[in-house]
């Protein structure tokens, strides 16, 4: 299973950086989207994956004992993509609007902030 | 114990922004209010600085988790000094903002906004949670898209997919990092990662997790050779908006870089050569970047980075009196940027020109403000006694200290190029005469406004100017505050011991 992931985890950095070097506005936000996932599967791969042992103490216990499954990784996720959709929200609408205002999908033809 | 002034400084900006949210018809209260907000955080971060400088670091473990299992939040002297910079510095640019910028423009929710921003930079430093860390830089960048599209025209919109691309990027190798640092120790509070990243085997990836925060804090922080966002993006929105970013945007990343290389990953040598060079190189390049610029916001944008350089220069030596100049540098640094950028906005507002070739006649036409304007620049050159020169002694006693003659080099190039620029920037906009001055009806300009708007666009510019004023006379008490910083960045263990609750 690790290294299932660790393979996934990979791919979507490499896919990400991929897309977002191309000139496209649209591959760059494809691009952003696949990096902020790669980085979500990292930080669930990184801590520790086991299966089926949730962190609950037994009536019978007063601590937590042997393996479980640790649950910061996952609030950690949690947080990171209610704020990587938002991003990505408010991502796509400013491409719409620069599309519209620029009138081209190409990286390389924006490029008025450096005249003057 | 006062634990819960700590987040008072968060509470007051939040409770203002709400507030704010209530009157989002009525723009003329907003000013109000939000200016009256203001002046109680500078209170509270006063007495949030009198608490920590007279008591030692206060906590907060928040919901009583003790730490490391709960978010922490630690004022020390660094943390309460940049809160009470922050709040000078947004008091000044809320009271020009609600005369410089549009009213269609202030409509769209400026003011709630700007408390977010300004809640989100008093969160980041005060924080002791990595991940906490990472979650208010979030609520920075996401306020300064707001801001830094403002308006909707061409050039901002291109700066902006800029700007947003880098910035999001950068968190994404922020989240990698923190992710990195988690599989290795499991924890996430950062003075308990100081004492469990020395314990750990394998170093290497240590050194990976130090580099890959080296980058993202880099871009947030504009060093060289991740800088090149900035000056594409910083010239772009309203006066106003652009003296905020410049004044505590990219003081955010220095902060984060000096407090993740202080307190976590304590630089060996090599590191210490690598930041120490991409200080000297940023001071290099920044410089060269101000040389070729006419265009007065761009120029002033290019100085930012070639000024972030003497911090990062400071950093890279981390020694004691290095860090004592770096750090009186960032507190002059905050003040001195957010004036320059409104002084460009005024300087905008009487013109109607950015184009420095095309200014002319400031100081025959407006002689005292051209003096008052004359403070902040020769700071920024570093002319005695004013406060540009106090931490460049430090910074150049331990660079020779430290026989790092390629900083020392570029620690001299920094302030000469920033003397010649200055220079330039002054005979042509004030001195010059020019009789050929366009006239450009769209625009609003200063005469053409009211007495008491005048006086609000220049308050900010004269308050802000009177702060430098006291850093550079009053240097002492401020030497006082930075070598007790560069004192607890030295030595983190009453840092540690603060938050981990260990009685010395």
């Amino acid at each position: 299973m690790e290294l299932i992931l660790a393979i996934i985890v990979g791919l979507l950095y490499a896919a990400g950086i991929f897309l977002m070097l191309r000139r496209s506005l649209i591959k760059l936000i494809i691009g952003i989207i696949f990096l902020g996932n790669a980085v979500n599967l990292l930080i669930f791969l990184l801590g520790d994956l086991v299966r089926g042992n949730p962190p609950v103490i037994k009536d019978t216990d007063r601590v937590l004992t042997g393996v479980y499954a640790d649950p910061v990784p996952q609030a950690l996720i949690l947080t990171a993509i209610v704020i990587s959709f938002g991003l990505q929200a408010f991502a796509i609408v400013l491409i719409k609007r620069a599309y519209i205002v620029v009138n081209t999908d190409d990286l390389d033809k924006i490029h008025t902030t450096d005249e003057e | 114990m006062m634990n819960t002034l700590i987040i008072l400084p968060i509470v007051t900006q939040f409770a203002i922004a709400i507030v704010l949210l209530f009157f989002w018809k009525n723009i003329f209260a907003q000013k109000i209010l939000s200016f009256l907000g203001c002046v109680v955080a500078i209170f509270v971060a006063g007495s949030l600085l009198n608490a920590v400088y007279n008591n030692g670091i206060i906590t907060l473990q928040a919901g009583g988790w003790p730490a490391p299992f709960g978010i922490t939040f630690v004022a020390d002297t660094f943390s309460s000094v940049m809160v009470l910079l922050c709040s000078l510095a947004s008091t000044a640019v809320s009271v020009f903002s609600s005369v410089s910028i549009k009213r269609a423009r202030l409509r769209f929710g400026y003011f709630p906004c700007f408390h977010f921003l300004i809640m989100g930079l008093n969160g980041a430093f005060l924080t002791g949670d990595i991940f906490n860390l990472y979650v208010w830089f979030e609520v920075i960048i996401l306020s300064s898209f707001v801001f830094i599209t403002l308006g909707g025209k061409k050039v901002q919109l291109e700066g902006a997919v800029k700007y947003f691309t880098l910035n999001v990027l950068a968190s994404m190798l922020f989240l990698t990092a923190i992710a990195i640092i988690y599989g290795l120790t499991g924890s996430l509070n950062m003075a308990d990662l100081s004492e469990k990243i020395r314990e750990i085997q394998n170093q290497g990836l240590v050194d990976i997790a130090a580099i890959i925060f080296l980058v993202c804090f880099g871009i947030k922080a504009a060093i060289f050779p991740l800088y090149f966002w900035l000056p594409d993006s910083y010239h772009t929105p309203q006066a106003a908006i652009s003296a905020i970013f410049a004044g505590l945007l990219t003081k955010v990343g220095v902060y984060a870089l000096i407090r993740v290389f202080s307190l976590i990953f304590v630089p060996d040598d090599f590191m210490r050569t690598v930041i120490a060079c991409l200080g000297a190189l940023t001071l290099i390049s920044g410089g060269l970047g101000a040389l070729v610029q006419t265009n007065m916001r761009k120029m002033f944008s290019y100085l930012i980075v070639c000024h972030i350089g003497y911090m990062i220069g400071g950093l890279g030596m981390f020694t004691a009196t290095a860090l004592t100049g770096a750090i009186f540098y960032l507190i002059h640094d905050i003040i001195l940027k957010t004036n320059l950028f409104l002084i460009g906005g005024v300087i905008f507002k009487i013109t109607g020109e950015i184009n420095m070739k095309k200014m002319g006649n400031l100081y025959s036409e407006y002689p005292v403000f051209s003096l008052l304007f004359a403070i902040p620049l020769f700071s920024l050159v570093g002319v005695p006694p004013l406060s540009g020169f106090w931490p460049k002694i430090d910074l150049f006693k331990a660079a020779f200290l430290n026989n790092n003659l390629l900083l020392v080099g570029a620690l001299i190039f920094g302030s000469f190029i920033t003397l010649f620029v200055i220079a330039r920037f002054w005979s042509e906009a004030f001195w010059k005469n020019n009789d050929h001055r366009i006239i450009k009806p769209y625009i609003e300009y200063f005469w053409q406004m009211p007495k008491g708007q005048q006086t609000l666009l220049i308050l900010p510019i004269l308050f802000l100017s009177l702060v430098t004023l006291y850093i550079g006379l009053g240097a002492e008490n401020i030497y006082r505050v930075a070598e007790r910083i560069a004192g607890e960045l030295m030595d983190t263990t009453p840092y540690v011991n603060a938050v981990m609750g260990i009685q010395p």
